[in-house]
């Protein structure tokens, strides 16, 4: 199972501890979380469903390359960041 | 005197009214969301709900309710649109690409015509109703696939933005907003259908072909007269247009000929009472935005248009450079106007502007102001 990790800045809106899932892709394993914890796909995902302009993912240390339909495969042992940008601050 | 609610880019502060007889009737009270960009704040005079919307940025656009002052908050659901077309890439009228995404809560209001009810407008330029306090809200989809809307462009930001909802004090289901760049619309029957409402005003940053299509008009506020409602201001990107016909047509204000430093700027404020009575807050026009030799103040006409007031008692008269954002200036049900700048600093007024005090001069760049009762 993928472990799933949300920056701290983001626990200060919503709950959203670090977990572990089941699934194949970014989009497949974050679903499981949002599904889980719906408040929370608004703050990484937009109106579309694609990731928020300043937001990154991280699979294994790598940025995502999909960041329109999060098709990046994830394996079991992989460990999932979701990090703010440090584009779009102030 | 009600307490004033000031958005800010580093949070929402609240002024209580004070007694003190030589400060400015307002106290710096209390913070909420502090840190956070707070674009917007509504109260609901129904049932007395403060709204607050937030920019977080990387984490979006998000939407609060308070139905205790302040004292607690709750988010409720921001507006979203619906899927996109698969495939298409929409763009505005200037070519840019345009993503069915909310930007940005620029207009919230009551919706009158049924209890609970409110409208939301948006950047990128959709309306938003909810039937729920804010639970649900729909996107009003006469007005979002309007075909006029390819007409419309960014203001300030990239993309067309609603800033301003008045609910019409003849008929609740009638409506008017205001589009910075899309002119202003009004619908009759609570967002059915929709009419553009610009016509007579002139764009002068378009090609002559476009000078007076009712899109073009970078309406930067529009506010109606109470107890005459066939009145409307309108301050405008490139002048201060007026209307005394129900928005059958539009006058534009010479300036040459009203006295006042500048028709630039963003906020107007109406008297509810009085259709000739406006509130303006003037810059130099338009790739400068601050104030006419660093002297900020307020003008005021009280015949209509035909001659301004330049009030500054009270306001900085050297090394000013606030600009007064198109909700930064308020005026309360009783009478008392506010107004709050991108410098921070808010000035509140009990005599109808003729003088200011401070109410405070190190708050964060303020979007916006408002009265809650």
């Amino acid at each position: 199972m993928a472990t799933v990790v949300f920056t701290q800045n983001l626990r200060r809106h919503v709950e959203c501890p670090t977990e572990t899932v089941d699934g194949a892709t970014v989009r497949a394993v974050l679903d499981v979380v949002f599904t889980a914890n719906p408040r929370l796909r608004g703050y990484v995902l937009d109106d579309q469903g694609t990731l928020r302009h300043h937001m990154m993912v991280f699979i294994d240390g790598e940025p995502v390359s999909d960041r329109r339909n999060l098709s990046d495969p994830v394996r079991a042992t992989s460990e999932v960041y979701v990090m703010q940008a440090l584009s779009g601050g102030c | 005197m009600p307490s004033l609610l000031i958005s800010t880019r580093k949070g929402l502060f609240v002024a209580s009214p004070s007694d003190s007889a030589s400060g400015s009737g307002f106290k710096l009270e209390r913070g909420h969301f502090v840190g956070d960009n707070l674009s917007l704040a509504m109260v609901d005079p129904r049932d007395g709900a403060w709204y607050a919307a937030l920019d977080h940025g990387h984490f979006g656009v998000k939407l609060h309710r308070s139905d205790d002052r302040g004292t607690t908050w709750t988010e409720i659901a921001v507006p979203t649109y619906p899927k996109q077309p698969e495939g298409e890439v929409q763009k505005n009228f200037f070519g840019l690409e345009l993503k069915w995404t909310t930007q940005l809560i620029w207009s919230l209001a009551p919706a009158l015509d049924k209890a609970g009810a409110l409208w939301c407008g948006t950047i990128p330029g959709g309306l938003f109703r909810s039937e729920d306090r804010g639970a649900t809200w729909q996107l009003v989809e006469s007005l979002w696939f309007h075909p006029d809307r390819t007409k419309w462009g960014g203001g300030g930001r990239d993309h067309a933005g609603i800033h301003s909802i008045l609910v019409d004090p003849r008929d609740p289901k009638t409506v008017a907003i205001a589009i910075s760049t899309g002119g202003v619309w009004r619908t009759k029957d609570a967002g059915a259908t929709w009419t553009n409402t610009a016509g007579g005003m002139r764009a002068e940053y378009v090609p002559p072909e476009l000078v007076n299509d009712g899109n073009s008009q970078d309406v930067h506020c529009l506010v109606q007269c109470a107890a005459t409602p066939t009145t409307f201001w309108v301050q405008h990107h490139n002048g201060i247009f007026k209307s005394t016909d129900d928005m059958a047509s539009w006058t534009e204000l010479e300036k040459e000929q009203t006295g006042a430093p500048s028709h630039f700027g963003f906020p107007v404020a109406v008297d509810p009472k009085d259709p000739d009575t406006a509130w303006f807050v003037p810059a130099i026009k338009d790739e400068k935005r601050i104030p006419a030799e660093g002297r900020l103040v307020v003008t005021r006409t009280r015949d209509g248009g035909k001659t301004f007031e330049t009030l500054s008692k009270g306001l900085p008269s050297s090394f000013a450079y606030d600009l007064v954002y198109r909700h930064g200036l308020a005026l309360s049900p009783d009478g008392a106007l506010a107004f709050g700048s991108t410098t921070g600093n808010v000035f509140a007024s009990t005599d109808r502007g003729d003088s200011w005090s401070l109410v405070s001069n190190y708050l964060p760049p303020v979007y916006a102001v408002t009265f809650a009762p």
